[in-house]
């Protein structure tokens, strides 16, 4: 066990955990920010994707202790009310099946933004080939990021 | 076993509409109606959420009987209440279709009362009161009031038995397209999902078990239990002993190990610290009471792997299986054929793969069992919770989270029944969480299937004979009943299957999921024997049971299903010429809905890459537009992923992928490039979208890659025959000439 500083959506956080702890796990039990999800445990599905320094990373392979006092950004840290323009978008094109996956594209789908604001097909699906969807709402989700890229 | 929800149709509404609960703050009107004296209106939906959006249209069918504006409606997931509402149950595509008559009429019923209430007060005749978005009028005394003021004296008066319901022509919300109830949730990573649950004083759990036709030999869990944050571990019991199973107690293990501990990655790490040693598990019977009464199922004590299992069914596939239906004289018809077509379809077990892994609340006290988790089938599993706990069925109280994914899966609900006895075991509440490995090795496979077709055309290249012998573990996919039957004068059907004890289930569009595709596939070889083009071909025998239907029972009619072909003819302008592209086309009716798709596709280096599908379908109303052309698209796109990768295979009962690094998804870059989906317009009462769109997809593919490659494609997943070397000319084996 060891405490950890974190900076977590802008606010400052202390856990006390083990430092090999993933992130995913850390967000989820110990800090009630559920919105990452749990899908594979070893970054095959993108379920669990977060911002670490602005860059997309997956949470579920990445221990607690590399991450300490770095900024990470969650779902429920992107924008004050969904008002960032890959959840309207998200919204205007109602992405959603089941939903599980959804977080971890748009954290997927921000951060391609902020690197490239305006993405041909090609670089989007490169971009989200690590984000699965089982619903398979690819198409939508390629619609949904071109609409957040004009917004 | 059948694994068809066909049977589900007979859950038919027969509980009152009106139920009446003091203290709610809100007037009841019914079951599914809640109004407040504000005027907001809450919709209950009953039904459980996976991804189908029925927490969206079916509510959207009360609003609009009931008529009230869609902006003020509220909708909420109502708990497991089978008292109050009939078939909380999602599968088979049944939603909708069952739904649409129940929720109307609840709908109007409540309308009704309102406008009762409102005749009362204004002591008019209540003919003359009418209603427009959640407001009543009198019109030739010029008062209105909103449905908010009617409702407490509504919810006293006397439950209407018939009250008329619009006609379709004046439709405000069914027709239109909804945004999900949940999205903004959704996108923003609210807690909606059981995995996102918790309590204070939770305990996490995960479990481990057996390979298939093993069982627990010992446990050494010295080191395991040693390390941080784990509480406990013990080996659970999941049935009770003599249990009379039904037919959702699907559940290879009867014994789990299990962990419990302070949080998930705890007691993940430490189920890998635990040293198990399995042993063979003997031959038994279990009774299985099903849709047409007991079944006694066979479950080998064997250790079953892929390579036996293939050659089995080959071997199987020789004999002649159970007469399913037969027309004619196909013995005769074959002999006297001009030419015979025969070949062989194979598809793997597939494995659900839900985002979501199998995980449940649960908290159980006393004689009472409180559980929150992902099911689509509630009602069988509270007897199983029930009688496992030994407590009364009225003390079970099950609350329905939204699912991260179902697909047949979570109508096997075994997980409610293993967190309870957890939580029980511990005396807290626990979430126990499966991991992926868990959740995938552990699973409710898609069966693995087989099916013969055989195809007698005469001289003229008709139709005169067709087979069909499907076979599978532990069970074949033939629907008897469906086209071709009805359009050909000789026609046998037959099935058989072998024993396992790999556990199987339901799985989008089951048995469809196989005999849809390799039928599809099948005749398209068949048309080009025939020297026809495929649509033209079907079109012909469409036409032939149109005119004169071989058969009384046949599963289809014919208009419609002729019309979704005709439709995609046309919107694909398929009768062009396309050199930039290849194609395939296939059609399939089940599950109520009739499709036909045509994939557009080139090969990239041998990958495919597909530019556009085309999909015409008729499911009569279309209650959600969009949200029907996601749940299409979605079908489609999951259907090109299994047809190309999907497998799942056994060595020595040991499931041989345990995470996405092993079993191949369709992501992005396999992705088609455009879907365009086009609906029948029409005014025949609404079906379902879950399944129909998954089944023809396989052969539209296995069609389009045939164009591109020359070879045919028999044996599921396609993705890695498409590298192989073409044969130098078409396989003519079991053509004569």
């Amino acid at each position: 066990m060891a405490t950890i500083n974190l900076n977590v959506n802008g606010k400052k956080q202390t856990v006390n955990v083990d430092p090999k702890t993933p992130v995913l796990w850390v967000l989820r039990d110990h800090l009630g920010l559920v919105g990452t999800k749990f899908g594979c445990g070893m970054a095959q599905c993108g379920a669990c994707t977060i911002h670490l320094q602005g860059i997309a990373v997956r949470s579920c392979q990445l221990p607690v202790s590399s991450v300490e006092n770095k900024e990470i950004t969650t779902i429920e840290g992107l924008s004050e009310d969904g008002e960032h323009p890959v959840q309207k978008a998200w919204l205007e094109h109602d992405v959603p099946q089941c939903g599980y996956c959804q977080a971890g594209q748009i954290m997927s789908a921000a951060a391609l933004l902020k690197k490239n604001p305006n993405p041909t097909d090609e670089q989007i699906k490169t971009a989200m080939q690590g984000n699965l969807c089982r619903c398979g709402t690819y198409l939508r989700i390629k619609a949904a990021i071109h609409s957040a890229a004009k917004m | 076993m059948i694994l068809s929800f066909g049977a589900l149709a007979e859950f038919a509404s027969t509980k009152s509409d009106s139920i009446f609960l003091d203290g709610q703050g809100a007037a009841e009107l019914n079951s599914f109606i809640k109004i407040a004296s504000d005027g907001s209106i809450t919709l209950m939906s009953a039904n459980p959420e996976f991804g189908s959006n029925v927490k969206t249209s079916m509510p959207m069918i009360l609003a609009e009987e009931l008529d009230v504006d869609w902006k003020n409606v509220v909708v909420e997931q109502a708990n497991f209440l089978p008292k109050r509402f009939d078939r909380q149950f999602t599968g088979g595509s049944q939603g909708i279709r069952l739904g649409w008559k129940p929720l109307r009429k609840s709908g109007a019923t409540a309308r009704k009362m309102l406008i009762d209430a409102a005749a009362k007060t204004w002591n008019v005749p209540a003919e003359q009161v009418t209603t427009e978005l959640g407001i009543l009028y009198h019109k030739p005394s010029n008062k209105s009031a909103s449905y908010g003021e009617m409702a407490s004296l509504a919810a006293t008066l006397e439950v209407p038995k018939e009250v008329p319901l619009k006609n379709n022509g004046e439709f405000k919300i069914v027709g239109t397209s909804k945004k999900n109830v949940d999205g903004k949730k959704l996108v923003t990573g609210k807690p909606l999902f059981a995995m996102d649950y918790s309590r204070e004083g939770m305990l996490f759990a995960t479990v481990a078990h057996a390979p298939f036709g093993m069982k627990i030999k010992s446990v050494d869990d010295a080191a395991a239990k040693a390390m941080p944050g784990i509480k406990d571990i013990f080996v659970i019991k999941t049935l009770p002993d003599n249990y009379e199973r039904t037919f959702f107690d699907t559940n290879a293990f009867d014994e789990l190990v299990v962990v419990v501990g302070n949080s998930t990655w705890e007691v993940f790490n430490a189920k890998k610290a635990l040293k198990i040693e399995w042993e063979k598990a003997e031959a038994k019977t279990v009774v299985v009471k099903g849709w047409n009464g007991k079944e006694t199922v066979n479950i080998p004590g064997v250790l079953e792997s892929t390579v036996d299992h293939k050659k089995q069914m080959l071997e199987r596939s020789k004999q002649p299986g159970t007469i399913l239906r037969k027309d004619g004289d196909p013995e005769t018809a074959f002999k006297n054929a001009k030419k015979v077509i025969e070949r062989t379809y194979t598809a793997p077990y597939l494995a659900h793969n839900t985002m979501e892994p199998v995980n449940c609340f649960a908290h159980v006290t006393g004689d009472k069992a409180e559980i929150y988790g992902p099911t689509q089938a509630p009602e069988g599993i509270s007897h199983t919770i029930a009688a496992r706990l030994g407590i009364d069925i009225e003390k079970v109280d099950i609350k329905l989270a939204r699912m991260g994914g179902g697909f047949g899966l979570r109508a096997y609900s075994h997980h409610m029944v293993e967190a309870a006895v957890i939580s029980q075991k511990m005396n807290a509440p626990i979430k126990m969480v499966y991991t992926r490995e868990e959740d995938m090795t552990n699973g409710i496979y898609r069966p693995t299937y087989i099916a013969t077709f055989k195809a007698g055309l005469d001289k003229d290249n008709n139709l005169i004979a067709f087979s069909v012998k499907g076979g599978g573990i532990p069970e074949h996919s033939v629907h008897a009943n469906r086209f071709p039957a009805g359009a050909v004068d000789n026609y046998l059907a037959e099935g058989w299957a072998l024993d396992s004890n790999i556990s199987v289930g339901a799985f989008r569009a089951p048995r469809s999921n196989f005999i849809g595709g390799a039928e599809q596939s099948f005749l398209d070889e068949v048309a080009e024997a025939a020297g026809k083009d495929p649509i033209a071909f079907r079109l012909e025998l469409f036409e032939r049971a149109k005119k004169n239907p071989v058969g009384k029972d046949n599963d289809y009619d014919v208009d419609r299903y002729a019309g979704v072909l005709k439709l995609v003819q046309e919107k694909s302008k398929w009768s062009e010429p396309r050199r930039d592209v290849h194609r395939g086309v296939a059609a399939y009716f089940c599950h109520n809905t009739y499709v036909a798709q045509v994939i557009e596709l080139s090969l990239n280096k041998n990958n495919p890459v597909i530019h556009k599908v085309h999909a015409a379908v008729d499911c009569g109303v279309v209650v959600n537009p969009d949200a029907a052309a996601n749940m299409a698209e979605g079908g489609i796109v999951d259907g090109i992923g299994n047809s190309l990768f999907g497998e799942m295979s056994f060595a020595n009962g040991v499931p041989q992928k345990n995470n996405f690094h092993q079993y191949q998804m369709i992501r992005q870059l396999e992705a088609p490039n455009a879907i365009d989906v086009h609906f029948v317009k029409n005014d025949i009462d609404p079906t379902g979208l879950g399944e129909p769109l998954f089944p023809p997809i396989f052969a539209a593919m296995a069609n389009a890659l045939y164009k591109a490659t020359g070879k045919r494609f028999y044996n599921q997943p396609f993705g890695k025959d498409i590298h192989a070397p073409a044969p130098s000319k078409l396989d003519t084996k079991g053509v004569k000439s």
